[in-house]
């Protein structure tokens, strides 16, 4: 058999693989993190929560309304980006003269309080959401055999983070918010009306991290605190890859959940901090992360 | 007589806590190129910017086309028909030339096509692709220039157009100057530059410590030299 550095190469492979599902999760966060922080100036702290809100959603969707899966993959979003929508609206558009840090402080207490209301209103033990009918069983892709949902994860969060770039990069909106976010008063004094841009902005910011927490209702159990588990990750995936960069943070978040898969493999348990291990590592050698410019 | 294209009356602008404009009055008409002239800090550039919106507060009148336009966003000024090129070009990095040029959106009929300003700045078409600020000195400021001539707004304001560029180059935006003057804009013109700005100009407004002191027609800009001198300090 095969070897790669000792080890089996196909179960080798096979656990990477399979660390790219939590990559793409890690990918699709820190892409909305990164396209509100690049415009909005403001770390997102209530990313996570809104995460879990959007599989809470879905869950709430199937059991109370008997809407499915592929409803809820773009009802949850829609409805967890408008609530995205009014806290802009009402909170978080009054802090953009202000420093970096209240911004943090302002969505750290929005992440406790949704958290803290979903956990009275649903407990914290999770609730488990069923693979939806066709994506149950397994796909054999050669080299290993891989539960059909997880396969749809990759490629769905791959192809969304693909069209997210594809948007930003290429087309005139996409234009329209990168100069935004070089100098929002030169843009909006062409006339943008760049406080409508910046508030569609967060939303969909926020439905990406709903349509993550979608995705992620048949994968882990619904619960009120799967967001603050993973957000961690995710801020560590955007120090690493470079604030406010889109590419690096969709690069950064599979190759990190592959470099956790093969460390779960090589040494299990440095799986948990292998992440925490990278990002020092970057900060004490490129403090600007891997694709960010220095300031 | 018509009513003046823009008509700032008793303009005053704050940058924070310091009082920059004190009472700004001039008029522009229609098709007419006009000048702000004077030193450093006169607040020739924040008179652009208060008529743009783009100062944190400011009072008093600036009325556009019949218009009174102090107290709306800059977006919405923008979307009257003014359009600015700043000072410090304004060019992204992050976009590349066309989209540089196809950024400020088209707020009214009769801007030039994307030809006709390859027409005025062949330059620019050669670097299409090229990341804006890759650009010359010279080539970001006819990009700067060209980017808000498609927008169709018919009033123009140039911040120190000139400003750092080779003689030829000042030649070519002389030209351009003059040639949109043709086709019916009406510029404001910030210069350090009295010589460049007497070949384009109508009238020119001398400016000092935030207030209009002066007003020359161009005709007599070779007789009033004496007092430009002194006003400028040069």
């Amino acid at each position: 058999m095969l070897s790669i550095l000792g080890y089996n190469a196909g179960p080798l492979l096979a656990q990477s693989i399979l660390g790219l599902i939590n990559g793409a999760f890690y990918a699709l966060l820190s892409l909305g993190l990164a396209v509100i922080f690049g415009l909005l100036n403001i770390i997102n702290f209530a990313h996570g929560a809104l995460y879990m809100l959007g599989a809470v959603v879905s869950w709430v969707l199937l059991n109370h309304l008997g809407l499915g899966y592929w409803p809820s993959l773009l009802l949850a979003p829609l409805i967890v980006g408008a609530f995205g929508i009014v806290l802009e609206r009402l909170f978080i558009s009054k802090l953009y003269k202000l420093d970096h840090l209240y911004g943090l402080l302002l969505t750290f207490g929005i992440a406790l309080i949704v958290e803290g209301l979903a956990r009275n209103e649903f407990g914290s033990s999770g609730m488990s959401y069923a693979v939806p009918e066709a994506l149950r069983g397994a796909t054999r892709l050669g080299f290993m055999i891989m539960p059909t949902y997880r396969l749809w994860v990759v490629v769905a969060s791959f192809v969304t983070c693909i069209a997210t770039w594809f948007v930003l990069e290429k087309t005139s909106l996409g234009a329209t918010l990168r100069a935004a976010t070089e100098n929002a008063a030169l843009v909006q004094a062409f006339g943008v009306n760049v406080p409508r841009l910046i508030t569609l902005t967060y939303g969909a910011g926020v439905a990406l991290a709903a349509l993550a927490g979608v995705m992620a209702a048949p994968v882990y159990s619904v619960n009120p605190g799967m967001g603050s588990n993973v957000i961690i990750v995710v801020f560590a995936v955007v120090v690493i890859g470079g604030m406010g960069s889109i590419l690096g943070s969709i690069l950064t978040g599979f190759g990190l959940g592959l470099i956790e898969g093969f460390t779960k493999f090589v040494y299990p348990q440095g799986s948990g901090v292998v992440v925490f291990v990278l990002m020092v590592i970057v900060l004490l050698l490129r403090p600007a992360g891997l694709f960010g410019k220095a300031a | 007589m018509p009513d003046p294209m823009l008509q700032v009356a008793g303009l005053n602008a704050w940058y924070g806590e310091s009082h920059i404009l004190h009472g700004v009055d001039f008029e522009v008409n229609e098709g007419e190129v006009v000048t702000l002239l004077g030193r450093n800090g006169a607040g020739k550039t924040t008179t652009m910017k208060s008529v743009m919106g783009l100062v944190a507060k400011r009072t008093g009148s600036v009325k556009f086309k019949g218009q009174e336009t102090v107290g709306l966003r800059s977006d919405l000024i923008a979307r009257a028909g003014i359009a600015l090129c700043p000072e410090e070009r304004g060019i992204f990095a992050s976009l590349n030339v066309t989209e540089n040029l196809m950024l400020p959106p088209v707020v009214a009929p009769g801007g030039l096509t994307v030809a006709e300003i390859y027409e005025l700045f062949p330059n620019l078409k050669e670097r299409a692709g090229s990341q804006g600020t890759k650009l010359s000195g010279g080539e970001q400021q006819m990009l700067a220039i060209g980017r808000i001539l498609r927008t169709g707004a018919k009033f123009l304001m140039l911040d120190e157009p000139t400003e750092g560029l080779a003689p030829v180059i000042v030649q070519q935006i002389g030209r351009t100057i003059r040639e949109i003057k043709k086709r019916g804009f009406t510029v404001l013109l910030v210069e350090q530059n009295f010589r460049f700005a007497a070949t384009v100009a109508d009238r020119h407004y001398v400016m000092d410590h935030g207030v209009v002191i002066d007003m020359i027609p161009n005709a007599e800009l070779e007789a009033s030299m004496d007092k430009l001198h002194d006003y400028l300090g040069v």
